[in-house]
């Protein structure tokens, strides 16, 4: 069984470890927070100002003052502080922060991630992702193995304008855990269920499998 | 001390222009000046290149000034809230400089602080980085950005006092802190107006040299874009 959108996050959350400032972008990334394990000390920055990032608020608790880099209302936990934008990306840019994870739409086996616009269709803007792309020693890209039309995202060149280049050092998808490196993708372990073949199915770009991969455990 | 108090919005507002370039505080709807805001629908000032994070919603923040057409140039890294915009994006009656938000933040700073340019490695090797140098330091590539040059910074500050000084509330700090001083004018209208004296130098954030007009706004609506909330 190909991984929902939670499951995806509860195995990225394995990746987070005691100590690590985090930023986590919009989408499946924002649930990695539900599944880290509590045993561990971790601080979650969202790039528009805060560190130590909490739950949403209970309702009738929200405060239009304090909401993350989705816009979604917020709480700041025990030891949380507020910044300005500059000062953010000091953070981001200085590599203060140990691990970005955020979404895609493409990614290439040499590491290069597209996620800001589609030309003619979808101009979103890049946000904070072309800084955090281009700074972070570590960047975990969360999404789904494909698009809608069930075309692969894992590509041996991305067709969409760049968010950064060469930066992308694991993928966690709904069918696998992937990892780039020397210019193409080695799978390491497999979606529960999901066999070698679907995920080479699924991925048009190079594709290193060795040995028996796996499956995850979450 | 010098007293940087005005009356009201219309006398803070004096001097805007057509064709001028202006600085917006704000993240999404946090933090925007929204009395400046409506203030800029009301004067009815045509061709602005606007410098803000985002470009507010359909009908609220910026996408009130986009919505009558006032706005000729948006400078931004993220609009993906305000169909109005991508309209006009798409259609080409609007033109948009869409940047890296930490480039963003900083060229708001480097413009406050007197540094004409920088070198970022955020958005190398893509269309970011189109016509601009690029140098190599320790071994990592980096594009040339510029310092912003803008006529009018609007800012919104939880509390201020009658010499300029600013304390900003939670995530509403954002830009604002950076935008300050970073334009010919910065007017700041804040929630809270308290005569100098009043407010505990040690917390303030933005010291009154960087501002030139204060007034404490007369009505904030502070609408949140998405509510999410957890149960008991």
């Amino acid at each position: 069984m190909a991984l929902d959108k939670n499951q995806i996050a509860k195995r990225i959350a394995k990746e987070v470890k005691d100590g690590y400032y985090v930023n986590l972008g919009i989408g499946i990334p924002t649930l990695v927070a539900n599944f880290v394990r509590d045993d561990i000390e971790v601080e979650f920055q969202s790039e528009n100002g805060i560190l130590g990032m909490g739950p949403f608020p209970f309702e009738g608790e929200e405060d239009p003052d304090l909401i993350n880099a989705g816009k979604q209302t917020i709480t700041a936990l025990p030891g949380a502080s507020f910044f300005d934008s500059a000062l953010s990306f000091s953070m981001i840019r200085g590599q203060h922060v140990h691990l970005t994870i955020l979404g895609a739409m493409e990614v290439a086996q040499n590491g290069n991630i597209a996620n800001w616009k589609i030309p003619g269709k979808m101009v979103k803007g890049m946000g904070g992702a072309m800084d955090l792309v281009a700074s972070a020693e570590n960047i975990i890209v969360a999404m789904m193995h494909t698009n809608k039309a069930g075309e692969s995202k894992l590509l041996k060149e991305c067709s969409l304008p760049l968010t950064g280049v060469k930066c992308v050092k694991k993928i966690v998808t709904n069918l696998a855990v992937l990892e780039v490196k020397e210019n193409q993708f080695h799978l390491l372990e497999r979606a529960p269920g999901v066999s070698v073949e679907e995920i080479k199915a699924a991925t048009e770009g190079d594709l290193i499998v060795n040995g028996e991969i796996p499956e995850m455990i979450l | 001390m010098i007293t940087k108090t005005v009356s009201n919005v219309s006398e803070a507002c004096q001097g805007i222009k057509d064709d001028m370039t202006l600085m917006l505080g704000g993240f999404g709807l946090c933090g925007i000046p929204e009395n400046c805001i409506a203030e800029l629908v009301r004067l009815n000032v045509n061709g602005l290149t606007c410098i803000s994070n985002n470009a507010g919603v359909d009908d609220f923040g910026l996408g009130l000034l986009l919505k009558k057409h006032q706005i000729k140039k948006m400078i931004s890294s993220y609009v993906g809230e305000n169909a109005e915009f991508e309209r006009q994006m798409l259609s080409g009656e609007l033109e948009v400089d869409l940047i890296p938000q930490g480039t963003l933040a900083q060229r708001c700073r480097a413009a406050q602080s007197g540094i004409p340019a920088f070198f970022t490695p955020a958005g190398y090797g893509t269309e970011v980085a189109e016509g601009k140098e690029v140098r190599e330091f320790n071994g990592k590539m980096h594009i040339m950005e510029h310092a912003f040059k803008a006529d009018f910074a609007f800012v919104k500050a939880w509390k201020g006092d009658t010499a300029g000084n600013l304390i900003f509330k939670g995530t509403a700090r954002n830009f604002n802190p950076n935008m300050c001083g970073a334009a010919t004018i910065t007017v700041a209208e804040v929630e809270e107006l308290v005569p100098a004296g009043q407010l505990d130098p040690n917390e303030v954030h933005i010291p009154g040299i960087f501002v030139q007009r204060i007034f404490k706004g007369e009505r904030y609506e502070k609408r949140i874009e998405q509510r999410t909330v957890r149960t008991k």
